[in-house]
């Protein structure tokens, strides 16, 4: 664009486009006050001449922001189309003239409030009498584990081996000692429950095993299944290591605290 | 004789499952009452749409009835296997509340109001409408005060929800406890 004053008027109107677009959609306005050839117009004069990086970034955002509204209006008719579709200007005037009493009547009409119980049952107060009872002291139960809180951070293997979690052997060896565990431990599906492989009798040889099992996801010896339906992590061994180095690696953190364990492990019956 | 203890057997079975569907259904659990449909499928297996259909037979004697919510809040007439076992399956009440009862259960006339008329804006404006706005239309008739701690109410027991750019959307609990045509033909229906 040569004159640097018509540069300005083009980025003074992609931006009143952008803002005008945003107006619209943000506030719930009829979409259709938006004149979508004229604007497309406006965009197709300036764009010929943009070179330089900024404007053709404010050229995008405002093809963008027409895009947005043209699926407003879409919506828009869609919805007038349905039968749920009443004039909201009508609705607005009877919600603010009418009478509180008259507007509950109306809403009693319309409505069924769920039934719910949060009582507890017998049965359930005697496995938490039960729970209770042989529940350990705090203090006891934390002497014996020897825990106490702590920050969150990242460990190192060198540091995991210092604290005795892992013993100081080669590790490939170890990691492939877990893996032929894993593939044992499958059921016929060739998978199993995350926690059922990772959890052991005690929270420390627990704590080892997760760790040692990320890595066997890592180098590629197993798979981990999320279904974010039923709430299941699943470990899958797989028959050789695979290569993940043509996969984009991503990172799905598990949190291993003491309580999730102490579940873990009240459901096993341990 | 053997069909008639197989008979039996079946019935036992069903009485089962008639029960422990109940105890899934009405007893709250997670954050949200009810329970999904796959929940359903794993306790009671693939027969579960059978023994919701009785579970609501046996409910209708009592007014209250199963309601299903489907995941992308369509009231489906024939579903499929697959939308029940996302959809989210609640106990309400068949019949409707009386004002004397909504009080017992701790609701006030104006706070019922305020939410018929929270409701019935966000629906009428499709679906959102900003905050302010809701705020301004309920404090011509409540104090400002009261307008705050009933949307807040509203927000926590899931009647609402809203984003970070301060828009109000229909929450869970409406879409199973509210009739959302009934509620608008119904103000519509209303003499000024």
């Amino acid at each position: 664009m040569a004159k640097a004053s018509d540069r300005r008027a083009a980025r003074e109107d992609l931006k009143r486009i952008i803002e005008f677009c945003r107006s619209i959609e943000e506030k719930g306005l009829n979409p259709f006050l938006v004149n979508v050839d004229d604007l497309i117009a406006v965009i197709r004069r300036y764009f010929p001449n943009l070179r330089d990086p900024d404007d053709l970034s404010l050229d995008a955002e405002a093809l963008n922001r027409i895009a947005s509204v043209i699926k407003l209006q879409s919506e828009w008719v869609k919805r007038r189309a349905s039968s749920l579709y009443r004039d909201p200007f009508l609705i607005e005037e009877k919600l603010r003239n009418l009478p509180l009493e008259r507007l509950t009547e109306a809403f009693l009409k319309a409505w069924h409030p769920i039934i719910e119980l949060e009582q507890i049952t017998t049965g359930s107060l005697e496995r938490a009498v039960k729970y209770w009872r042989d529940l350990a002291p705090l203090d006891e139960r934390w002497k014996r584990e020897g825990l106490f809180e702590t920050r969150m951070e990242t460990t190192t293997r060198e540091e995991m081996i210092r604290q005795g979690l892992l013993r100081d052997e080669a590790f490939i060896s170890e990691i492939e000692s877990l893996w032929r565990e894993l593939r044992k431990s499958v059921g016929a599906d060739g998978r199993i429950e995350y926690w059922d492989f990772i959890g052991a009798d005690s929270y420390r040889e627990t704590v080892r095993r997760a760790y040692l099992t990320s890595f066997l996801i890592t180098y590629g010896y197993a798979s981990l299944e999320y279904n974010p339906l039923e709430e299941r992590i699943l470990l899958r061994p797989n028959d050789k290591p695979i290569s993940r180095m043509e996969v984009q690696p991503y990172s799905f953190p598990i949190s291993i605290s003491y309580e999730r364990w102490r579940e873990w492990k009240e459901r096993r019956g341990g | 004789m053997e069909r008639a203890a197989r008979r039996i057997g079946r019935k036992r079975k069903y009485s089962m499952m008639l029960r422990r569907a109940a105890q899934l259904i009405f007893f709250k659990r997670h954050m949200e009452p009810g329970v999904k449909g796959w929940e359903l499928r794993r306790r009671l297996g693939s027969d579960y749409p059978k023994v919701i259909q009785l579970l609501d037979e046996r409910l209708r004697e009592l007014g209250l009835t199963v309601k299903i919510v489907f995941e992308d809040g369509s009231g489906s007439e024939n579903p499929t296997i697959e939308q029940l076992d996302k959809a989210r399956f609640y106990v309400t009440l068949r019949e409707e509340l009386t004002l004397e009862d909504a009080k017992m259960i701790g609701w006030r006339i104006d706070d019922l109001a305020a939410l018929a008329v929270t409701l019935a804006y966000i629906i009428s404006k499709g679906g959102k409408a900003p905050r302010r706005e809701v705020e301004d239309l309920l404090k011509v008739k409540i104090p400002g005060w009261r307008v705050e701690m009933n949307l807040n109410r509203y927000l926590k027991s899931g009647y609402i929800i809203e984003d970070e750019k301060e828009m109000l959307y229909l929450g869970w609990r409406t879409r199973a406890e509210v009739d959302e045509k009934k509620l608008i033909d119904l103000l519509l229906g209303e003499e000024l």
